[in-house]
C-alpha cells in the first residue's frame, strides 16, 4: 500500500474535511483514518490515506495546496515512509 | 503506528529548523570518453553527463514534493578531469571545463564538481596542464568546481604541488576579480580527498568507482540548536546523547530519500554524507550550535572541545542510520556561509589561527576565508601546508579554500551572493614563508606509530 498523510493546519472554519474529501474523492484516494483537534479555534486534522489506487491525471500536492490557499489554510500531502524513516526502527 | 506526535515533530524540523537534503550528487565516471581528439572528448563527456543525468533534477523535485522535504541541490560529481583528458592532444583544459558547464546548464544543475587532479605524489603533464588551467577555466564558467590533492597520509606532501597551488590560488583571484574574485570559492585543495564526496566544491567521482553512483549529503545545523534547546544547561551526557539522537533521525531521512533517488534514477546508492552544512540563513548554523552549547562566540576557548564532541556525536548517530556512510562526514565551519561564523569573525572572537585548531577535529578545512588581496602567493602556500600536514598527521580530510581578494584589506568585506554568503576578509599572519616554500619536493609520508 502507498501511504499518505494529509495535514491540515488553520483557523477552523465549516466544512474543512468535506472539501479536502472532496477533493480525495476526485482522485480515487481512499481515507483510512482521521484524528483531528480543534483548540482555541484553530483546527489541526491529520489524515491517513492510500494513494495506491490514485488517479494521476493531474497532481494533487498542488491541487490540496491549492485549496489550502484558497481556505487560507496549510494543507500538505507526504508520503508515510518519511515519519517510519525518522521515528521507528 | 505513525503517531500524531511523531508527524508534527518532523515537520516542526523541517519547517522550522531547516531540515533539509542538501545535495543529492551523481557521481558519473568519464573514464570511457578517453580520446586523443579533445573535440571528441569533449563530445563523449557532453553525451555520457547529459544522459545519465538527464533526469537528476525532475526526480530530485519529485521526491522533495513527495515527501514534502527540501532537496535544495543536485549536482554532479565526475572523474577527476586530469585522468579522463590524459590521452587528449592538448595544451589546454579550458575547453573541456566549458563543456562541463554546458552540460551542468542543460541539465540543471547548479555544480559540477571534478575539475580536479591528484598530485600527492607526483605530476602528470595532464595534471601539469589542468592546474595551470585553473585560473582561466574558473573565470570563464559559471558551475564549474575545482579541486587539488596534495596529500595522502599514505605518502606525505608534494610540496612542489603546495606551492603551485599558492601560484594557482592567487591567478584565480585576478582572473576573477572583477566579480569579488569568486573563482576561489570554486577552487580547494585538499590532503586525503575523498573519492565519493556529495558536497562542492571538492566533489569529484573518484577512479575506485563503479560507472555512476547517487551520494547524498543531509544537513541540518538548525534541528540540532534546536533540539540542544531543549536541553540548556544540561550535563555532557545529556548533550551527546541529544546530537546523536538527532543525526539519527536525520540521517534516517537521508538514505530514504537518497535510496528513493537511486531507485528513481536507475543509477546504484552510493553513500550518505553525514555532514552538518550551514547557510547563511539565521536558524541554520553551526555557531548558533557553539552559542547553545554555552560559548558566548565560537572562537571563545571550549570551541575545539565543542566542535570535537558535536562531529563526533553526529557521527555516532549517523552511522547507525545509514547502511553507507561516506563523504567527509562532520560538520562543516565555512565563514562565508554561515551568519554566526561571520559575526564571529568581525567581533573578533574567531581568528584564523583558531579555525585551523578546530579544523583538527572536524570536516572540513580553512573553508570560504577571505584574506587580504595582497597576501603572497608563499603565504598561501603556507596556510595550505599546515593544513594539509594536519590531515596527513592525523589520517583526516582536510581542505583550504581561501579567496585573496584583490584590493581588499582587513575591515572590508566581500559578496558572493547565493549560498557561498559573504566574508569579512581576515587578518593572516604577516610573517614570511617564503624561503620554506621555495624548497621543493616531497615531505616524506608520516610514521603510523608512536602517536602522540
Amino acid at each position: 500500500m502507498k501511504k499518505g498523510i494529509i495535514t491540515v493546519l488553520g483557523k477552523d472554519q465549516v466544512g474543512i474535511i468535506a472539501k479536502v474529501c472532496t477533493l480525495l474523492l476526485q482522485y480515487n484516494v481512499n481515507v483510512l483514518d482521521i484524528s483531528q483537534t480543534v483548540l482555541d479555534g484553530y483546527f489541526h486534522m491529520i489524515m491517513v490515506v492510500d494513494l495506491t489506487n490514485q488517479t494521476e491525471n493531474t497532481n494533487l500536492h498542488t491541487a490540496l495546496n491549492e485549496l489550502g490557499e484558497t481556505l487560507g489554510l496549510e494543507m500538505r500531502l507526504q508520503l508515510a515512509e518519511i515519519f517510519d524513516a525518522m521515528h521507528h526502527i | 503506528m505513525i503517531t500524531r506526535n511523531e508527524i508534527m515533530e518532523t515537520n516542526r524540523m523541517i519547517k522550522e529548523a531547516n531540515l533539509d537534503v542538501r545535495t543529492i550528487t551523481m557521481g558519473i565516471s568519464l573514464l570511457d570518453c578517453a580520446d586523443a581528439d579533445v573535440d571528441k572528448f569533449n563530445e563523449n563527456i557532453y553525451r555520457k553527463i547529459t544522459t545519465y543525468a538527464k533526469d537528476l533534477v525532475k526526480v530530485g523535485d519529485e521526491l522533495a514534493e513527495e515527501y514534502g522535504i527540501p532537496v535544495v541541490n543536485k549536482r554532479i560529481s565526475v572523474t577527476p578531469i586530469a585522468i579522463a583528458a590524459a590521452g587528449c592532444q592538448t595544451d589546454s583544459y579550458v575547453s573541456i571545463a566549458q563543456t562541463l558547464d554546458r552540460a551542468a546548464k542543460d541539465v540543471g544543475v547548479n555544480f559540477i564538481g571534478g575539475f580536479s587532479a591528484l598530485v600527492h605524489k607526483g605530476m602528470t603533464p595532464s595534471d601539469k596542464i589542468l592546474i595551470d588551467s585553473i585560473p582561466e577555466a574558473l573565470a570563464v564558467t559559471e558551475r564549474v568546481c575545482a579541486s587539488v590533492n596534495v596529500g595522502t597520509s599514505r605518502n606525505g606532501l608534494n610540496m612542489d604541488a603546495v606551492k603551485k597551488m599558492g601560484e594557482i590560488i592567487r591567478q584565480t583571484a585576478e582572473a576573477s576579480k572583477d566579480n569579488g574574485c569568486i573563482g576561489c570559492a570554486k577552487l580547494v585543495v585538499f590532503c586525503n580527498a575523498v573519492e565519493d564526496n556529495p558536497f562542492m566544491a571538492g566533489a569529484f567521482h573518484g577512479v575506485g568507482e563503479g560507472d555512476a553512483a547517487i551520494n547524498v549529503g543531509v544537513s541540518g545545523p538548525g534541528v540540532v540548536k534546536k533540539a540542544l534547546e531543549e536541553v540548556r544547561g544540561a550535563d555532557f551526557e545529556t548533550l551527546c546523547e541529544t546530537v546523536k539522537r538527532t543525526a539519527f533521525k536525520i540521517t534516517r531521512v537521508g538514505q530514504l530519500v537518497a535510496q528513493a533517488a537511486a531507485k528513481e534514477l536507475g543509477v546504484p546508492f552510493g553513500i550518505i554524507d553525514l555532514s552538518l552544512a550551514p547557510t547563511p540563513a539565521v536558524g541554520d548554523s553551526i555557531a548558533e550550535i557553539f552559542q547553545e552549547m554555552g560559548l558566548e562566540e565560537p572562537g571563545a576557548p571550549g570551541t575545539t572541545a565543542a566542535l570535537a564532541m558535536l562531529n563526533d556525536n553526529v557521527k555516532k548517530g549517523g552511522v547507525m542510520a545509514s547502511s553507507y556512510v561516506g563523504g567527509l562526514s562532520g560538520a562543516f565551519i565555512p565563514v562565508s556561509e554561515d551568519h554566526g561564523m561571520i559575526e564571529a569573525v568581525e567581533k573578533g572572537a574567531l581568528t584564523l589561527e583558531k579555525l585551523e585548531a578546530m579544523t583538527c577535529v572536524c570536516s572540513v578545512g580553512l573553508d570560504m576565508i577571505a584574506v587580504p588581496g595582497d597576501t603572497s602567493a608563499a603565504t598561501l602556500s603556507g596556510i595550505i601546508a599546515d593544513e594539509a600536514a594536519i590531515g596527513m598527521i592525523n589520517s583526516k580530510t582536510t581542505a583550504v579554500r581561501i579567496i585573496p581578494v584583490i584590493g581588499k584589506q582587513i575591515g572590508d568585506d566581500v559578496e558572493f551572493g547565493g549560498l557561498l554568503g559573504h566574508a569579512p576578509i581576515m587578518p593572516v599572519n604577516g610573517y614570511s614563508c617564503e624561503k620554506f616554500i621555495a624548497r621543493g619536493g616531497r615531505i616524506p609520508a608520516p610514521i603510523h606509530s608512536f602517536k602522540n
